[in-house]
């Protein structure tokens, strides 16, 4: 335990969070990511799009251990990922997500949803976590929701309470794997509304999302993906106006054209 | 588009429209609220239907079928009354035993064709229906392990009370050994060595566990020392348990080959019930696992018990497990039948469970794992509260037909409440034409008071836990 607590301190001044180094993933007999190399700084922030099925939300899940990488290098704040239980454990500490699907808890109330992980992994005293839950629910805008179960919520309003769930662990880095799909359109503009703020804040974020709006408005780096491979990235402006790749240049056409 | 617009303007029907007002507000029809919509709803929503020959020919019908089905209801329920309460003889003033409960016929005094319950019989088998043979003198025993387990059930579901957490902790582990001291009259005698060596090996193993804790010990070691921990306490409360079975509390021994009647049919049901819940849990995340060996072992295990009937496992522990014990060696009968229908039972509970697992999103496991929750916090606090929620049917089912299967320990000599009464019929100074429906209608009522009581308690439960967070 003293000797995690000291990784983890050195690593703090380390402004490299993560490393992917040639990581290399099959499902089956399917290459799904083909010699990955990403190294992220911190406060970074990444858009990674690219169409369906080219990896993009299979490599940020392999970043906390959804996913297992069959080959190479991953290193979350200098830890490294491989089978040790401590190590994933620790780094999923440290690293939250929102996912497209929200993944509440249901039999849980969104306060509770928001102090379970603080109270059992933090082994935090349950005011304090209360204190926090509130804290982030504020900043998300649905303080008044905290006794309500999800079930009773829109799902943009979900969506902003997984995002405070996260975040009430307190984390280095937030992956977000592709936060905007599984909502209607009038309440996609609420959670990017909370994920710019977020960013304003100076989080390290790792974003899967086809909103390309958020990408130009926030991010320092857009990666794009196809076929498990990183084909090109670029900051913003230059990655929209002047892509150099023949398929970013058709993947932009497609989801920019109407 | 073109065509479109002609057919409604030649229809004359404006295209653009603007809702100037707001539409009211109006109450629903009686048939959709209060009593009213309630019997439309229930029952005359089938036969109120005249809009055609051919609706008006079914509403007809249904109202018939509906009057014949309520008379026939009503007849066999006034029958079943009438037997059990209305005719019945109450008692016995004379105390001429089966003669109160003859008919002029047979040399009694009751009107010829008299046919109803013969409640004096009951009566004077209550004991033994109710208890076995446990001796007459020790029944408060029964009584008082009785008083204090409702009392502290009724504790644990009443939401309101105070204190129900440390309540329903003491109801699984002080109360076990409560009733077992009671019931059997403890002082077993066991030997100080025992206790002595269960007391040493928890201590080591929680000193062990502690090492783990700060760090002392690394490696590979590391796991087993937070198992070895755990493992530690087992063992102590194990020493305690033994401990208080052993002392003697100067209570007469009363062996279990005298326990009976419903007293046996709860023993067996509630340590069924009681032991095979989390067994189960554990099977089934077990066969779940991940691991190898852990998901082989479960599930050899819960085909292995799913494949045999119970009365096999039962005659297997009365008939053939004595023969591989050696010499000297002999576990109590009830023991044996108790370990039997726990492990049955368990195996059916572990299937029950694992459709709960089955039908938990993938996304619930996702999001437990990304907010860091270890494997076992994970189940605990976010997978298993959904996933048995979402099985409490089929849990209380098992429970139900565990229930009702304690009857099949009555084949290896254990007198449980059917079979009590049913020895009961044998008393030629009770016998009667009526004698063995009036036995078999009180256990059948016994034993539907108890599942009926389950099963209405297991739908208060589904209610109450799936409110708020409906999808």
């Amino acid at each position: 335990m003293a000797q995690a607590q000291q990784k983890t301190d050195r690593q703090a001044d380390d402004a490299t969070v993560v490393s992917m180094t040639g990581v290399n993933k099959w499902f089956g007999q399917f290459h799904v990511l083909r010699d990955i190399n990403l190294t992220v700084q911190k406060g970074e922030r990444i858009v990674i799009c690219g169409p369906s099925g080219s990896g993009k939300s299979t490599l940020i899940r392999c970043l906390n251990r959804l996913e297992r990488h069959q080959d190479g290098e991953i290193r979350v704040h200098g830890i490294e990922l491989n089978n040790d239980v401590k190590n994933i454990e620790e780094i999923r500490r440290e690293v939250g997500m929102v996912f497209q699907h929200f993944n509440l808890f249901p039999h849980l109330s969104i306060l509770e949803n928001c102090m379970l992980a603080p109270v059992w992994v933090r082994k935090m005293p349950k005011a304090e976590a209360e204190e926090i839950a509130m804290h982030f629910l504020d900043r998300v805008k649905i303080p008044e929701q905290a006794h309500k179960y999800p079930g009773q919520l829109s799902g943009g309003q979900q969506q902003r309470v997984a995002i405070a769930r996260a975040l009430c662990m307190q984390p280095q880095l937030m992956l977000f794997d592709e936060p905007t799909s599984a909502l209607d359109p009038e309440m996609i503009k609420e959670v990017l509304d909370t994920m710019v703020e977020l960013a304003e804040s100076g989080m390290t974020m790792l974003c899967v999302t086809h909103e390309m709006g958020f990408a130009r408005k926030v991010a320092n780096r857009v990666i794009f993906m196809d076929e498990g491979q990183i084909v090109e990235q670029n900051e913003p402006e230059a990655f929209f106006n002047n892509p150099q790749s023949d398929r970013t240049k058709l993947f932009l056409s497609q989801i920019l054209g109407h | 588009m073109a065509k479109e617009t002609q057919r409604q303007s030649k229809v004359g029907m404006p295209v653009a429209f603007v809702r100037r007002e707001e539409a009211p507000l109006l109450p629903p029809p009686p048939s959709q609220a209060g009593l009213i919509g309630w019997l439309y709803k229930n029952i005359f929503a089938s036969m109120s239907d005249f809009g055609s020959i051919g609706a008006a020919v079914k509403s007809v019908l249904m109202a018939g079928l509906t009057v014949i089905l309520l008379y026939f209801l009503a007849t066999q329920f006034y029958g079943l009354l009438d037997f059990a309460l209305f005719s019945a003889v109450w008692s016995d003033p004379d105390g001429v035993k089966r003669e109160a409960c003859w008919t002029v016929e047979q040399g009694g005094a009751l009107p010829a064709g008299w046919h109803a319950a013969c409640w004096p019989y009951i009566a004077a088998k209550a004991k033994f229906i109710f208890y076995g043979a446990y001796p007459e003198d020790q029944l408060w025993r029964v009584n008082f392990a009785y008083v204090v387990g409702a009392v502290m059930l009724v504790w644990v579901m009443i939401e309101r009370l105070p204190y129900r957490k440390p309540v329903g902790l003491l109801l699984l582990t002080a109360y076990p050994v409560l009733a077992t001291v009671l019931l059997t009259g403890g002082g077993f005698g066991l030997s100080a060595t025992t206790v002595g060596i269960y007391t040493i090996l928890g201590l080591a193993a929680i000193t062990f566990g502690r090492l783990g804790k700060l760090g002392r010990i690394t490696g590979p070691l590391a796991d087993l020392a937070q198992i070895a921990g755990v493992a530690g306490w087992v063992l102590i409360f194990l020493a305690a348990i033994l401990v208080l079975v052993g002392v003697d509390f100067n209570l007469p021994a009363v062996d279990t080959r005298d326990w009976g009647g419903l007293l046996i049919t709860l023993v067996v049901a509630i340590t069924g019930i009681v032991a095979s819940l989390p067994l189960g849990i554990v099977l089934a995340l077990g066969r779940r696992s991940e691991m190898p060996v852990a998901r082989f072992l479960s599930t050899v295990f819960i085909e292995f018990w799913r494949g045999v009937p119970l009365i096999t496992v039962l005659f297997m522990a009365s008939v053939m497990l004595p023969l591989f014990m050696p010499e000297g060696v002999n576990f109590d009968m009830l023991l044996r039948a108790l370990i039997g229908v726990t492990l049955f039972s368990a195996a059916y509970m572990a299937e029950v469970v694992r459709g709960g697992l089955q039908a938990i999103d993938k996304g619930q496991y996702e999001g437990a794992d990304a907010v860091g929750l270890s494997y076992w916090q994970s189940m605990r606090l976010v997978i298993l509260p959904q996933a048995l929620t979402h099985v409490i049917p089929g849990i209380v089912n098992t429970f139900i037909g565990l229930f009702k299967d304690t009857a099949l320990v009555s084949i290896v000599g254990i007198f449980d409440l059917l079979g009590a009464a049913q020895s009961t019929l044998a008393d030629p100074a009770w016998s009667t034409p009526v004698q063995g429906i009036t036995g078999y209608l009180v256990v059948g009522m016994l034993f539907f008071i108890f599942c009926f009581g389950m099963s209405r308690y297991s739908m208060y439960m589904e209610r109450k836990l799936s409110r708020g967070h409906k999808r």
